[in-house]
């Protein structure tokens, strides 16, 4: 795959057609693979990589690529493109300053799945069929694709790319049996007591560290609300443990209706909270009550938290839900 | 640092009677910034208005507080107060300890708690208020009539004679409503058409009336003085400019068996009808649904016959958008389905109508020109029950809670006028109470009873069982006598409930008007504002907004004209200056404030910013146009930066009252 990618990143720099790419390049680890904006085809054919330890998601970078003018390759999985169509549906990014070519995944490593079996020292990573071969310097290693994949790819709800310019592999489809709600409906299913008590025990752990809401597609504000002083609720020393935890809870509805369930917010977390589960709440509960809805699924369509219909539901809604 | 006055109003014994007002008043005196408070026993009173503006002078009054009654009362008497000597009216706010505080409590230690508590968050409002000017908007010398019944028509007419543009928008082929099917009017039994048809013809001629018939409300924008409404024009195949309404076509179309809905449904009209001799306008109109030109391309003969080559099969519906500065919701009533009723057998027997029927079978222009007739054999019946309060008066599960109002008075008038005329048929009426409040109405009655020989009986009916004879078995109770009664009637007509036209409901969405869980429109007020809706520029005629006749029906109607033509007179209004605005540096630029504006108060436009970083940037920001936004503050609440935020309500004046609520 790194191949094909580095050829039509060369081919597009060369033919004009783009004079940057936005791909990946080694982080501080060999597994820690990151954005990165290559501006020649000297720095595409040292730096680029490609392979299953680039989960990152690159479409929030094109809000300041887009800004610089010209025109950027970008290399998106079937994930990244909804992201970067709700980018698109809110005026983030524009169309053509951006060449789209889709690749084709299916799936990402999670490198602490592979650090829980035992699996340490790691410097490479090649994908044959349905094993990884992991290579530390150890020695090497394997390990089944299945138990190495992150829970996000695993639940994936789309190997179908939302928007494109070309592909690279197969095009895949949707993925509606992924079973992405099964966590959300064990939660839903508990008492208002345990599900708190789960929560303030995950949200425990927050360092506040801010890597949730930076890395975020749909955390795109001028100004958050965090970083606000007229705010009421940035730079304020918290009262107690609470309320320090409500900052994940006013996120959480700041990207309702908006967020498209890329699962960054829990790859970057340090502390491992799930917060992709707040978010798939909403989109549970949009799908519910106001009919199937995927951001970023249509750059064009009205969404159902900011658009009325006189069959949505009625707030009385909240009390019956409400009830234990 | 602002310099606050409280005043704290008694209400007479309305507020002081639950809560210890001089605590209040001591207590809010000691708030930060609060430099006066005091109690009264009618601040609205002129002595009350007169200590507010003398303190505002003599303390150098930043900043009002009322203690007092609803905003909705008060608050521009408040305002104005403070505006004549000088303080910016907007630096008035009210907190109401009437409505929400002692009117519903009745431990005076809790209320005054409380009405300190919603004292205290007043005045952090008020610390953060701002002086604000209000703008003003045109005012659109146009109103539209939403139905074509009694009501819209003398609105329409009553507002036309004022010198002021109306149009009347009616989903029918002709405007003219229930009263064109009605035969006679109590309590004086002049004929309905006779003193309808006047107006009808009064409206069509009003050089300032234009009716738009066969038309339906597609939708509504806008505010008072300036809505735009789209109007649905339906496709009625004929070329109503041509068409000279001779008729014609009405004779020669060969679909003969379609049910005539102005006659119920009692006798049948073509497939191209003119619903009556005298309906505004006369113009023909085809039914799509019957039609075999339009169904199935083959007939063409009402196009062959038409001298005026009025026929267009090919029309389709057309959209007109036009401007008004008020509207009138004037969408009128039916009678409820009284097939649910099984016991009454009315899905059962030809034999057993409703009352309006009843109008159309003694009518001249009735299926039986006016000769009363049983549906089911054509022969003339000599016993006659009639049955009060069918579906009215019940529980909400059998039916409408409240009383149709119109019953009583008309089914009087069907018996009367049945002895009248046929003086060998019995007339039995079945009553729970019969109610005759109204001028000459109860001596009507009275007259049914007393001259005509009506048996009233007071009781209700329980069963009505078809026989094999072809009359029906009508069991009932006799509640003064304390009997069974088992009659044998030739006809059985029932007062059917009356209910708000369906399409009132998605009216009132598309106006943003509240209505009641019955479906009537509400008043503004119940008393003192009967005619306006609570939503500025809409206002209420006739039977939408509750049960009445047609004399109670025609002053509303009138008095709804005076309404308007109070608004149209103005030449321009005040805005309300709590509109939204958005804070350019922090606006992403994202659209979602626009996409729920219901006003389309917001665009955007492309503006180049100087960033933190010495850079300039072309960025996309949100800009609100003032004379527009209507301050319901839904994109305040929608943008994710908070970059959205009204005047007057701004998100750090709330969130400071909600503070000094919790505090």
């Amino acid at each position: 795959m790194q191949t094909e990618l580095k050829k039509r990143a060369l081919e597009l720099l060369g033919d004009g057609t783009v004079d940057r790419v936005i791909g990946w390049q080694t982080g501080e680890f060999s597994y820690d693979m990151t954005p990165a904006v290559f501006t020649s085809a000297e720095d595409v054919e040292k730096n680029f990589v490609y392979n299953d330890f680039c989960g990152a998601n690159v479409s929030k970078y094109l809000i300041k690529e887009c800004v610089k003018g010209g025109r950027i390759l970008a290399f998106l999985k079937p994930c990244d493109t909804f992201s970067f169509n709700q980018l698109l549906a809110e005026h983030r990014v524009s169309r053509e300053h951006v060449y789209i070519v889709g690749v084709a995944c299916d799936g990402m490593a999670d490198v602490q799945k592979m650090k829980a079996a035992g699996i340490d020292g790691i410097v490479g990573l090649t994908a044959e069929n349905d094993t990884y071969r992991i290579e530390t310097i150890y020695g090497d290693a394997e390990m089944k694709k299945s138990d190495a994949l992150a829970e996000r790819c695993l639940t994936c709800k789309s190997r179908r790319h939302a928007v494109h310019d070309e592909l690279i592999g197969e095009e895949g489809e949707d993925r509606p049996d992924s079973g992405r709600f099964d966590m959300v409906a064990e939660l839903e299913a508990m008492t208002a007591e345990e599900r708190y008590n789960f929560w303030r025990g995950e949200l425990s752990r927050c360092i506040r560290c801010n890597a949730c809401r930076n890395v975020c597609p749909a955390c795109t504000c001028e100004n958050c609300v965090f970083d606000n002083a007229a705010s009421g609720i940035a730079q304020k020393a918290a009262a107690d443990t609470f309320e320090e935890n409500m900052f994940h809870v006013i996120r959480a509805f700041h990207v309702a209706g908006r967020c498209t369930d890329c699962g960054e917010c829990s790859r970057v977390c340090p502390a491992h909270i799930p917060l992709h589960l707040l978010n798939r709440k909403f989109i549970k509960d949009i799908n519910e009550l106001y009919g199937p809805y995927q951001a970023g699924a249509d750059a064009g369509a009205k969404s159902p938290l900011t658009s009325y219909t006189f069959d949505d539901a009625e707030p009385s809604i909240v009390r019956e839900r409400g009830r234990e | 640092m602002q310099r606050i006055g409280v005043f704290v109003c008694h209400c007479g014994t309305n507020i002081a009677g639950t809560v210890d007002v001089k605590a209040v008043a001591e207590a809010l005196g000691r708030e930060p910034s609060v430099v006066y408070s005091t109690d009264y026993t009618y601040m609205c009173s002129e002595s009350g208005q007169n200590l507010i503006k003398d303190t505002i002078v003599s303390k150098k009054l930043t900043g009002v507080v009322i203690c007092s009654c609803s905003p909705r009362m008060h608050e521009a008497t408040f305002r104005k107060a403070a505006a004549s000597v000088g303080l910016n009216p907007y630096m008035v706010e009210i907190a109401n300890i009437r409505e929400q505080c002692s009117w519903i409590h009745k431990d005076k230690a809790e209320a005054t708690e409380k009405a300190i508590i919603l004292g205290r968050a007043a005045i952090a409002k008020v610390q953060l208020n701002t002086p604000l000017t209000a703008g003003e908007s045109p005012v659109v010398k146009r109103a539209l009539v939403i139905g074509g019944g009694i009501a819209g028509i003398q609105t329409a007419l009553d507002v036309a004679e004022a010198g002021f543009e109306v149009d009347i928008v009616e989903k029918k082929a002709t405007i003219g409503g229930k009263m064109t099917q009605i035969d006679k009017t109590f309590p004086t039994l002049d004929c309905a058409a006779c003193i309808l048809t006047p107006k009808m013809v009064d409206c069509a001629q009003n050089e300032k009336i234009k009716i738009y018939s066969y038309s339906e409300i597609e939708s509504v924008t806008g505010f008072v003085g300036n809505f735009t409404v789209k109007i649905r024009k339906k496709a009625r195949f004929v070329d109503e400019t041509k068409c000279t309404g001779c008729g014609l076509c009405t004779e020669k179309c060969p679909v003969k068996k379609v049910p005539n809905e102005f006659n119920l449904g009692m006798d049948n009209r073509r497939a191209i009808y003119i619903p009556f001799a005298q309906a505004v306008p006369k113009v023909a109109t085809i039914d799509a649904n019957y039609c075999n030109m339009l169904k199935n391309g083959k007939c063409g003969v009402c196009s062959k016959v038409c001298t005026a080559g009025a026929i267009d099969y090919k029309q389709t519906d057309t959209i007109v958008e036009e401007k008004y500065g008020a509207i009138v919701a004037a969408t009128g009533f039916n009678p409820i389905d009284v097939s649910q009723y099984g016991e009454y057998a009315y899905n059962q027997s030809k034999d057993v109508i409703t009352s309006l029927e009843f109008e159309r079978l003694t009518n001249a222009a009735g299926p039986t020109s006016g000769t009363l007739l049983r549906p089911s054999d054509g022969k003339h019946p000599h016993t006659i029950v009639f049955v009060q309060c069918v579906g009215s008066r019940c529980t909400p599960e059998k039916g409408k809670s409240y009383c149709s109002k119109i019953c009583c008075m008309y089914t009087a008038k069907h018996a009367m006028l049945t002895r009248e005329k046929y003086p060998d048929t019995d007339v039995y009426v079945f009553y729970i109470d019969v109610r005759t409040p109204g001028k000459n109405f109860d001596e009507f009655y009275r007259r049914a009873v007393e001259d005509y020989g009506v048996h009233y009986i007071k009781g209700a009916v329980g069963k009505v069982s078809p026989r094999a004879d072809g009359t029906l078995d009508v069991q009932a109770s006799d509640l003064i006598m304390g009997e069974q009664l088992h009659i044998n009637a030739d006809l059985v007509v029932l007062a059917a409930a009356i209910e708000p036209d369906k399409s009132a409901r998605p009216l009132a969405t598309m106006l943003t008007a509240s209505m009641d869980t019955n479906d009537f429109f509400t008043e503004a007020h119940p008393k003192l504002r009967p005619v306006e809706s609570p939503t500025a520029g809409v206002f209420l005629s006739g039977m939408c907004q509750g049960p009445k006749d047609i004399p109670e029906t025609v002053s509303q109607a009138s008095a709804c004209a005076a309404k308007v033509i109070g608004l149209l007179a103005k030449d321009k209004l005040s805005c309300n200056p709590c509109v939204a605005h958005s804070n350019e540096n922090m606006c992403n630029g994202c659209s979602q404030c626009a996409n729920v504006c219901p006003y389309g108060a917001i665009t955007y436009e492309e503006k180049e910013f100087r960033m933190p970083d010495r850079t300039t940037r072309i960025r996309r920001v949100a800009s609100v146009n003032p004379a527009v936004c209507q301050g319901c503050g839904a994109c305040t609440v929608t943008c994710p930066s908070g970059a959205m935020d009204l005047y007057g309500f701004s998100n750090r004046q709330i969130m400071s009252e909600v503070d000094a609520i919790c505090k």
